[in-house]
């Protein structure tokens, strides 16, 4: 075996995949992983940990795989984290743990996240419920959303014996895991089910179809529901628009709509009662993540599609894997292009995008090379549907209703770092709706110090 | 959970419904709405709030049946739940924050059409309980279509009914109604509010517009999470995009963009009327209902 690959991890046949909403990638089995494992150097200084948002003690979870101590490994990651299915299927390990991984400086590095991701497969296929909740300390804690940040947040404050009610204003929790990773990406029946029925299990309560902010207030939480503390997780759930000429046609979406539809609502299902249009050539603006999702979704629903970004290839926000997967899966990159105009036929509907090409000027404040208009380079890309996905900012529906929590000028809530405190006594908040749209695992890393903030806030108390 | 404890059908198309909705109930003021479900498929079904009763904590919901997802609500039996039900959705009406005193000063004038006499309701009592007059018009094509007289009575200072085909008082439309009591009757309104399909309210907002009276309307466009997270209900106003669902879903009916909206709305028919298509023949009473719920 040459130690310096990957042992490869098996995955749908790119044309297979291109037509059909199963997950993509298929995982390690076990024999497989224990491979993978015996690649890690098992470092005395294990850079790895230090690249986790939660500190999952990486190397003593892959020992334990090498051994066939799969349950062992599953008690290791489960003292870092809540939802290891999710983390190693979505994480940006590229950047984080396996970034650092030193098998990496002369090779591949280890398949961190493959092998997170088969410990707690594992876990869930046999039944194995790793964590416990704590004893009960007769403390209520409210956390608002139930994404990453607040399932996280959750199963922390759970674990330490605190009673946590989780409102969400969705008729599903999950938030972003729900509404926004497509199913080729995160199965929710398979995965994301699971994962929160583990935190359930821990006695945390959920109450879904409760929109804090209308339905009840933080203050009535506080002040009437008798809840010691609360965590705020609302995510960055408001869409942007580029306020181009013809935005507002019939056939452009923002991305969260597209993807709501086609996620929450499960409209590429033929029993599902909510529709969705996807024409038969789309063009999605952006280059992240959830254009990436956008782009390879409307691709399953048969379209031709198109990714337009300003910047290039270098640029691309989104993770290698997913362009890479984007890519074999069909859609067609239009680099350094951008829109200016949304063309509309008599009935207002989509029929096309005029675009201007942009070439790549100085640096600009982000260090990345600002895309600049090549003058008389317009031309017109015919499509039937657009989907803008330009990113995301906090929803002010919260803040707006609660007395004395502070926002910035982004719309975010100021909270401390080091434990989630914001600027009202009791209510502590991370994720989105602080950091502004970043990953699921920041978001998980939020939750797990505001948990830590709660516990030593409530304690001290 | 979501009880439904009665159910009414109060002509062809036209349900009422009074559900157990704590959590709405508890805080929801004129001029909200709320998002139900029926089935775990089902589709999100953005409804106004016609009445509320904050003890029994229960809302009652006025609607049409348009589709599928209407047509699954309206097959549910007293005693039955709903799936889901949230809210309250929307701003209230700028009057709930208004001074109770400036508002006695007023005149309302509420032209309500079809299924917009539900939410013209609750905000017609509102403003009777503060000691503020309201004149209501219900419109409606027919006789059968006018629901709620009684009620509305009860809170309104006077109620004038026109149906199209003169089946029921006045024949004609709301606005000819409105032009009746301004121009010949001479009657003075400082405020209307005028709820019901698009074009009623274009045609309404256009004739109040000419009367120099201020007019509210509340649009009701296609929506999946109802706080501000898809941008499926976009309308322009004033010529700026704004989010029926966070940013209204009342607006000045003088500066809405309908036709706009229209076309918005039907975004989706083709594949409503396919689905409504295939859901008939698979009801076709041989079955039970259950199977596609």
């Amino acid at each position: 075996m040459d130690l310096t690959k990957r042992v490869p991890v098996r995955e749908q046949d790119p044309r297979a995949r291109a037509t059909n909403f199963d997950e993509v990638c298929l995982g390690y089995d076990e024999e497989e992983a224990v491979a993978e494992a015996s690649r890690c150097l098992n470092c005395r200084n294990p850079l790895c940990q230090q690249g986790c948002p939660v500190s999952i003690n990486i190397p003593a979870f892959i020992r334990q795989i090498r051994e066939g101590n799969f349950e062992a490994a599953a008690d290791v990651i489960a003292q870092a984290s809540a939802l290891p299915a999710i983390c190693g299927r979505v994480c940006p390990q590229e950047t984080q743990c396996e970034g650092k991984c030193i098998r990496g400086i002369k090779g591949e590095p280890v398949s961190i996240g493959k092998l997170e991701r088969f410990v707690a497969d594992w876990a869930r296929n046999n039944d194995y419920q790793a964590a416990k909740a704590g004893e009960p300390n007769g403390k209520k804690v409210a956390i608002v959303g139930s994404g990453p940040a607040g399932l996280t947040c959750a199963g922390d404050l759970a674990l330490m014996g605190y009673q946590v009610t989780v409102f969400e204003a969705f008729h599903q929790p999950g938030g972003v895991l729900v509404y926004g990773i497509p199913e080729f990406r995160l199965p929710k029946d398979a995965v994301v089910k699971p994962e929160i029925e583990k935190i359930r299990k821990l006695g945390v309560r959920f109450e879904t179809n409760v929109i804090v902010g209308r339905s009840i207030t933080i203050d009535e939480l506080l002040d009437e529901q008798g809840y010691d503390a609360v965590f705020i997780g609302t995510g960055a759930g408001l869409p942007k628009f580029m306020n181009i000429p013809g935005e507002i046609a019939n056939g452009v979406y923002s991305a969260n709509e597209f993807l709501t539809r086609n996620n929450l609502m499960k409209a590429y299902r033929q029993d599902s009662d909510t529709p969705i249009r996807c024409g038969k050539k789309v063009v999605v603006v952006g280059g992240g993540n959830v254009a990436m999702d956008a782009a390879r979704t409307a691709l399953r629903l048969g379209a031709e599609t198109h990714i337009v970004y300003r910047r290039s290839e270098a640029e691309l926000p989104a993770r290698r894997e997913e362009v890479h997967h984007a890519r074999e899966e069909g859609v067609i990159f239009d680099l350094l292009q951008n829109p200016i105009e949304i063309l509309t036929d008599e009935n207002d509907w989509v029929r096309g995008m005029k675009v201007i090409k942009m070439e790549l000027g100085e640096p600009d404040a982000s260090g990345r090379r600002r895309p600049v208009e090549v003058p008389g380079s317009e031309y017109v890309i015919d499509c039937d549907t657009v989907i803008m996905s330009l990113g995301t900012s906090p929803n002010p529906m919260l803040t707006s209703t609660t007395q004395g929590l502070e926002v910035n000028s982004h719309g975010c809530i100021i909270a401390r770092e080091e434990n989630g405190e914001t600027t009202r006594k009791g209510v502590f908040a991370g994720g989105d709706a602080v950091s502004g749209a970043a990953t699921v695992i920041l978001a998980m890393g939020a939750g797990k110090t505001a948990a830590r903030g709660i516990d030593e806030y409530l304690s001290g108390k | 959970m979501y009880r439904i404890l009665k159910v009414q059908h109060l002509s062809e198309k036209n349900w009422l419904m009074e559900i157990e909705a704590p959590y709405i109930t508890r805080r929801c003021q004129p001029g909200q709405f709320l998002i139900v479900r029926t089935g775990e498929m089902g589709e999100r079904i953005p409804l106004t709030i016609c009445d509320y009763d904050r003890e029994k904590e229960t809302v009652t919901i006025v609607f049409q049946v348009v589709g599928v997802s209407t047509a699954r609500l309206s097959e549910l039996k007293e005693g039955e739940c709903l799936t889901d039900i949230v809210g309250p959705l929307g701003r209230p009406s700028d009057f709930v924050n208004e001074d109770p005193e400036e508002l006695r000063k007023m005149h309302y004038l509420f032209v309500c059409g079809g299924v917009g006499i539900a939410p013209v309701y609750p905000q017609v009592k509102w403003l009777s309980r503060h000691g503020v007059k309201c004149d209501v018009i219900m419109a409606a094509r027919s006789r059968d279509l006018i629901f709620y007289e009684e009620q509305m009575r009860s809170v309104a200072e006077n109620v004038f009914i026109t149906t199209d085909d003169g089946s029921y008082g006045m024949k004609g439309v709301g606005t000819d109604m409105v032009r009746k009591l301004v121009s010949e009757e001479g009657r003075h309104y400082d405020r209307c509010v005028a709820i019901g399909p698009v074009i009623m309210m274009k045609f309404t907002s256009l004739c109040t517009k000419e009367l120099g009276i201020p007019t509210v309307v509340s649009m009701n466009p296609i929506m999946i999470d109802g706080t501000g997270m898809c941008g499926a209900c976009r309308i322009v106003v004033d010529g700026k995009v704004k989010f029926a669902c966070v940013d209204g879903p009342e607006f000045d009916g003088h500066l809405v963009d309908y036709d706009l909206a229209m076309k918005r709305a039907r975004q989706y028919k083709e594949e409503e009327t396919a689905a409504m298509h295939e859901y008939e023949e698979h009801h076709c009473g041989c079955c039970d209902r259950k199977e596609a719920a």
